[in-house]
């Protein structure tokens, strides 16, 4: 049974919308990134999106490229990206977690495997980038047969005619794109994004989260005003990057400033009473 | 199409893809949301396109008076009398007539100008003004590059900064006729790096741009396309043979990165079961050492760049780098289709190391006069392999797609600076 019905049900519930971050599973290595995964939830975060390392990120901008490069080099797999979910799961049973990634490295792992391996590990949820409506049969039916949730991206390109077909077997919540681009590039005009919210959400009663851009707290806080969700990916992964040493190790510091980040994220996100 | 009658050949292999951009398990259309819909508009754009006599006969003016086409079927004598000898020598009584197709004199100096037009012929028709490419060796980035500047159409060509060290000339090329070169510092810095950038533009600048793929890969429609637009080869071919030897040819050998010029050369003939058909990979330093860049022959199915075919990746599905001497072959996939005809068994997929190539390439600049493309070259020592053991009236055509002054450098590194 996925958490993401009920942790949106209850912030909502509370008057506010979930803030959803997305950190790469191995970045730096494995046994920091571990600890940041742990530290989320503690630091604000609702919802976890363990972004799965591939070495072709095509929808991605430089930030999350470098983090997905840092990871595949600290040896990190997907069999190591479950089992990190794993990990984290004896100790917090409560946070949803959503793995985000692209099609090849679970069309190599084995589909049945991976849902298999994935439920067990304790994953909610799966976004993956390079699986349109139109290859529903490759991983999304298999997914939601196996009780896990299959988020689907909605963009400005998807008009009110496709709308209906990438919403149909889209369950947890709807990503909503806020650009036309790449994760980390743009930063999208906010006035438009409740807008864009209100659409979608005239052909859904799923929540809507909105991601592409969102950088600082008060991004955050204009995309917090319309959306259900609000996620942060590109500004985490870089701030890892930054806290790293001349080696390209993690350091005291990389924690800590990941958690630092969340925190004045979280605080902007609850600060719109909704 | 063929039709066949019943318990014989049930199946034309020329009927792909489906609806679903399917050629068998491979191909498909595995893109983000935000390029679903272009792709779905590019679809019917081109269907509409293929149906319209006036975009035809568009095509094939220019393929006459601006690319010069046909291109010509050549009888390599010497290369024929050569390969003979070679037979005579372990006792063998045979040696195929081998001829070239001359697709290294379209302008630009390769086959990649036939794709092109036809793609920029269909982005005109769309309205888009900006044209965004990906290029390895840089011969699509120059045929993509000439034909925004014949249009006046804005061009930017994405190329791996690794690949815009080692192929300055073609940089130059492409600067000289107005398009913005854009050297790729991700990943490995080659052509599987320039495709991924090329898609990130594309998902940015969805309204104007247009994305002119230089192969048979990508999501639907692209392979069908690129593959439709190719075709002029074996078409020719197939007449220019009737008429010279009043039959079919016996077999078709072509050079294979994304795989082009072959399907090219190959998909009219695919259902004359009388053709043998083969396709060469490079196989780099030799397959044994895994710096190399077949896919089909070691590789496995994945998932990549919009569609399903054959990689070269590790256990974990990461792709890993593809080794060639041939800049235009250093791909670590292989076009969807050529998948298909592979697990189907229609044609027979060969690769050619580094070291056979760069022999291949003197020899045919010595006996035909002919600088081959080191692409090609893969193709032609298949040939000296092949052709020793056909008989004497086995009749064997090699795609010659595209000539080798761009590799002269490489080559001179290579045997030390002759």
């Amino acid at each position: 049974m996925s958490r993401l019905p009920t942790t949106f049900a209850a912030n909502a519930a509370a008057g506010r919308a979930s803030l959803v971050t997305f950190v790469t599973a191995g970045d730096p290595d494995p046994e920091t990134s571990l600890a940041i995964v742990k530290a989320l939830p503690g630091a604000g975060a609702d919802v976890i999106e363990l972004g799965m390392p591939f070495s072709d990120p095509m929808a991605d901008g430089p930030a999350i490229q470098w983090s997905s490069m840092r990871a595949l080099k600290a040896g990190m797999t997907l069999k190591g990206t479950l089992a990190l979910v794993a990990t984290f799961r004896k100790t917090d049973a409560q946070t949803p977690i959503v793995l985000m990634g692209y099609y090849n490295p679970i069309y190599v792992y084995g589909v049945a495997r991976f849902l298999a391996d994935a439920r067990e590990a304790g994953v909610d949820g799966l976004i993956v980038v390079d699986l349109p409506p139109e290859e529903d049969d490759e991983l999304c039916l298999p997914a939601l047969a196996a009780g896990l949730n299959f988020i689907r991206l909605a963009t400005p390109t998807t008009d009110d005619a496709r709308l209906p077909a990438v919403l149909a077997n889209t369950s947890g919540f709807v990503y909503y794109v806020s650009i036309t681009g790449i994760t980390g590039a743009a930063t999208p005009d906010f006035s438009k994004v409740s807008a864009a919210v209100a659409r979608i959400k005239r052909h859904t009663a799923l929540p809507v989260a909105v991601g592409f851009g969102v950088k600082t707290p008060e991004h955050a806080a204009a995309v917090a005003q319309g959306a259900d969700g609000v996620v942060v990916g590109s500004a985490l992964v870089e701030t890892i990057r930054t806290s790293l040493d001349g080696a390209g190790k993690a350091t005291e510091g990389t924690v800590a400033a990941v958690t630092s980040l969340v925190r004045g994220l979280a605080d902007a996100v609850k600060a719109v009473r909704k | 199409m063929l039709h066949a009658r019943p318990n014989e050949r049930p199946n034309s292999f020329r009927t792909g893809p489906d609806e679903n951009g399917r050629f068998g398990l491979f191909g498909g259309r595995f893109v983000a949301e935000t390029l679903m819909p272009l792709i779905l508009d590019l679809q019917k754009a081109y269907e509409a396109a293929k149906g319209d006599p006036a975009f035809q006969a568009e095509m094939a003016s220019m393929l006459t008076h601006y690319v010069g086409r046909p291109s010509p079927l050549y009888f390599a004598e010497r290369m024929t009398e050569h390969l003979r000898e070679v037979a005579a020598a372990s006792g063998l009584s045979g040696g195929a007539k081998i001829y070239f197709k001359r697709d290294e004199l379209n302008h630009t100096g390769a086959h990649k100008v036939n794709n092109v037009l036809g793609q920029i012929l269909l982005a005109r028709r769309m309205g888009k003004k900006r044209i965004i490419a990906e290029t390895g060796a840089g011969q699509h980035g120059v045929a993509t590059a000439t034909l925004c500047a014949r249009y006046g159409l804005q061009c930017v060509v994405y190329m791996g900064a690794v690949d815009v060290e080692r192929q300055k000339p073609n940089v130059f090329r492409m600067k000289m006729l107005g398009a913005e070169v854009v050297p790729v510092t991700s990943g490995s810095k080659t052509l599987k790096d320039a495709m991924n950038e090329a898609l990130r533009d594309w998902v940015t600048n969805v309204a104007e741009t247009f994305y002119c793929i230089g192969t048979v890969a990508g999501p639907h429609p692209y392979p069908a396309m690129v593959r439709d637009f190719q075709c002029v080869i074996g078409n020719e071919t197939r007449a220019q043979m009737m008429e010279a030897e009043g039959r079919l040819p016996d077999s078709l050998v072509a050079a294979i990165g994304g795989g082009s010029n072959a399907i090219g050369l190959f998909h009219p003939f695919l259902d004359d079961p009388s053709v043998e058909i083969f396709g060469v990979e490079a196989a780099g330093h030799g397959l044994s050492s895994g710096l190399h860049a077949a896919s089909l022959t070691g590789g496995r199915p994945g998932v990549l760049h919009g569609n399903r075919t054959y990689l070269l990746m590790d256990e974990d599905g990461q792709i890993q780098d593809a080794h060639s001497i041939s800049a235009g072959l250093d791909y670590p996939g292989i076009g969807p289709e050529h998948a298909f005809l592979h697990d189907a068994g229609r044609v027979t997929y060969l690769s050619a190391t580094d070291d056979e190539a760069l022999a291949a390439f003197q020899l045919c600049a010595k006996l035909e006069g002919i600088i081959p493309a080191l692409e090609p070259a893969h193709a032609l020592a298949k040939v000296m392999e092949l052709a020793p053991k056909k008989p004497r009236d086995h009749l064997m055509v090699m795609n010659l797609c595209g000539r080798g002054d761009k590799d002269i450098f490489t080559v001179a590194e290579h045997l030390g600076g002759m």
